[in-house]
């Protein structure tokens, strides 16, 4: 965590005028990229991001397969003009984690049962970074997920929360995570509340983790809603 | 599929009912990263590319003490095509980066004498990153143009103490020329414009010119199979051609 | 343009309950609850809830009759592209009729790689899907056009008994096939519009009032003809 003598919340407000539990301006749109089997961009604030789903597919090679059900792959990349100072091509220890956790937060969603001995391959990249990008880029694979009409139990939502300057907050912008005393990114099946997605990295008290972590599933309906919204604008 | 192309061309036709000269419905957007000191989105029908230029303060080169630095990287995302996957670039992705690179430094685009900071010692990196979005054949033409339109939109950071400040900038990154990159197929004795994918994998050669808005060619490359010199005449007129219109929405 | 919609509904969503209704395809229990798999349109008949999918790709179904493309030629049979995440196999004992004597005879004299045939699937196991061509409809398709459309929208371009696909081949004069796994052949004369037609179905199933506008769309065609 970086120190600032800068504050983050002024009166109440964020940097960028938000109250503690306000998320940033969402935008969400689905079958953006022709060639795929399911599309999504997703942008929170500043942070976008674009899915596709391709699958479920043959996978090659054999070997890799899996007798009674899909395997999935996920790829998280940042486009190298994302961030401030630009990065490198290709992912790095971190897109190489968040790969891995991005696939343990949709795998439960899915029935990979109904298509053995395939591939469903999950890809996202992140075009623009401020704070969150993970949390995007599962609510944008979600979305392209359902798009590609790969049967699912829920969808998938995700958010971000966590502590700046003594107070909890919903969806970090990329200085409050930077800043921050804590940033907790979540992922849940919205309808069972079941948490797919869980990460920490900060210094706060247990009952601040819990109420975080409330105040994520609480927040978190809203995030749904605009992922429904835009499923069923889709098809106007 | 294949006769069904072919055929539709002997009669001067294709299969979205374009005329062999004329390009597919063009979409621009432009500087909408923050992050990125430039930007740019071009689609040629369902091609979708995004470019972003980044500003990096390098040590120049040694034969070039005072002048900037250019380089261009290309990537064939996954979301792009089924038939692209997470790894490094390929030799498409290479040249097509190399191709995009070579239209702006030859025609002497960016004017790489004023992006001098302390001559010997530290210069201005300009790294052009081009993004496969959706693929649907003729990539270059629309990285290239991407690329062009988001140098256009480019502005240089402040630079505070030998620190860049990001999102603060000093003014625009100085352009001399702006080179237009047309790339034309042939099939039997057909020459095209703007292939789609389809197209692309039937084409028996293309061949990509990049020109100045002074004339000038300044680049070529000639992919897939061989051509005659007659033919070569012929598109590098029907580029020069070409890039009038293109050169329109810049 | 304002088209009105019929209802949609999106995965994780409840339409139903089994105290009242039963689980059909594209749907799943959870405790009472009949849950949609798909973002797709609910379709209700009796006391059955089902969800047609708005999307996603074809799983091969026994006796489902299909277009495929022969992808290589093996020893035994031919490999077959059928428009899935699964290959087709067609042995030769289910392609060709007579007997054949393999050591005199190459099997590409009858289906080389490229060939587009109308077959039949026999069996689909674990990833396996066996092919026949044996049945009387199933024949090799010459020349011809081929264009895919979402597997779960064939049902919308044949149309109750055939009328809507009947209506298409009248009045652009062509044949068409069209394989339950989302391929369709065409041949004829006027195959630009047919497909413009197909189209139009794949990209509006969701719509009411999709017969109407289809019909008005060919009987345009029809005036331009004159």
């Amino acid at each position: 965590m970086m120190k600032t003598d800068e504050k983050l919340i002024i009166n109440g407000k964020r940097l960028d005028g938000r109250k503690p539990m306000d998320i940033r301006e969402i935008e969400m749109k689905v079958g953006v990229i022709p060639n795929a089997n399911g599309s999504a961009y997703v942008r929170f604030g500043k942070t976008t991001a674009f899915a596709a789903v391709y699958g479920p597919r043959e996978l090659i090679p054999k070997h890799l397969q899996e007798p009674d059900k899909a395997i999935l792959r996920c790829y998280y990349n940042m486009a190298p003009f994302s961030v401030s100072d630009r990065k490198r091509p290709g992912p790095d220890r971190r897109a190489v984690e968040i790969s891995k956790v991005t696939k343990l937060a949709i795998e439960p969603a899915l029935f990979l049962e109904e298509f053995p001995e395939t591939t469903i391959d999950v890809y996202i990249d992140i075009i623009q970074a401020d704070g969150s990008t993970r949390v995007t880029g599962i609510n944008a694979a979600s979305l392209a997920l359902a798009d590609a009409g790969i049967p699912m139990r829920d969808l998938i939502v995700a958010l971000s929360g966590g502590k700046i300057d003594d107070t909890l907050i919903i969806d970090l912008c990329g200085k409050e995570d930077n800043y921050s005393e804590a940033d907790i990114p979540i992922a849940f099946l919205p309808n069972t509340k079941e948490i797919t997605l869980l990460q920490m990295d900060g210094r706060i008290t247990p009952q601040e983790v819990k109420d975080t972590i409330r105040n994520i599933l609480k927040a978190g309906e809203q995030v749904y809603k605009k992922q429904k919204e835009a499923l069923k604008n889709r098809y106007k | 599929m294949k006769e069904y192309i072919l055929n539709l061309l002997e009669k001067n036709k294709r299969i979205d009912n374009r005329k062999l000269d004329e390009f597919r419905k063009i979409e621009i957007q432009k500087d909408f990263i923050q992050r990125a000191e430039g930007s740019a989105r071009v689609k040629f029908g369902n091609t979708d590319v995004i470019v972003g230029v980044k500003l990096e303060i390098n040590e120049p080169f040694p034969d070039t003490p005072d002048s900037g630095i250019l380089r261009t990287d290309a990537e064939f995302t996954p979301i792009a095509s089924e038939n692209f996957f997470p790894g490094p670039p390929n030799e498409n992705a290479i040249e097509l980066a190399r191709i995009v690179d070579r239209g702006i430094r030859e025609s002497e685009t960016i004017d790489l004498e004023k992006l001098c900071l302390e001559k010997g010692e530290k210069v201005w990196g300009v790294c052009i990153d081009i993004r496969i979005i959706n693929h649907d054949g003729n990539l270059i033409d629309a990285s290239a143009l991407a690329a062009l339109i988001a140098l256009t939109t480019t502005k240089i950071p402040k630079i505070k103490d030998d620190e860049i400040i990001r999102e603060e900038y000093s003014g625009k990154l100085p352009l001399k020329h702006k080179p237009i990159t047309i790339s034309i197929g042939k099939i039997g004795d057909k020459f095209i414009i703007d292939p789609c994918l389809q197209e692309e994998n039937l084409l028996d050669s293309i061949l990509t010119v990049s020109v100045r808005e002074d004339g000038k060619i300044c680049a070529m490359q000639k992919r897939k199979n061989s051509l005659k010199v007659e033919e070569i005449n012929k598109i590098i007129d029907l580029a020069v051609n070409k890039s009038k219109e293109l050169r329109k929405l810049i | 343009m304002t088209e009105k919609v019929r209802e949609i509904v999106l995965p994780g969503e409840v339409i139903g309950n089994t105290k009242t209704e039963k689980s059909g395809h594209g749907t799943f229990i959870r405790d009472q609850n009949i849950i949609s798999k798909f973002l797709g349109i609910p379709k209700r008949v009796k006391d059955y809830i089902s969800v047609i999918p708005l999307s996603g790709v074809y799983t091969p179904k026994r006796h489902d009759k299909i277009i495929g493309i022969v992808i290589s030629v093996e020893k035994s049979g031919w490999i077959i592209d059928i428009n899935s995440p699964w290959k087709g196999f067609l042995s030769l004992s289910e392609g060709v009729r007579d007997f054949i004597d393999i050591r005199k005879v190459s099997l590409k004299r009858f289906f080389d790689v490229g060939d587009i045939i109308y077959t039949e699937i026999v069996d689909v196991r674990n990833g396996d899907i066996q092919l026949s061509m044996k049945s009387p409809s199933s024949r090799k398709l010459e020349d011809g056009v081929l264009v895919k459309i979402t597997p779960s929208k064939v049902p919308r371009v044949i149309g109750k008994e055939g009328s809507m696909i009947n209506s298409i081949k009248e009045k652009t004069k062509t044949i068409i096939r069209v394989g339950q796994n989302g391929v369709i052949w065409l041949t004829g004369q006027d195959i630009e519009k047919a497909i413009d037609a197909i189209k139009m179905i794949d990209e509006k199933s969701h719509i009411f009032g999709l017969t109407d506008k289809i019909n008005i769309f060919l009987s345009d065609l029809n005036d331009e003809n004159r």
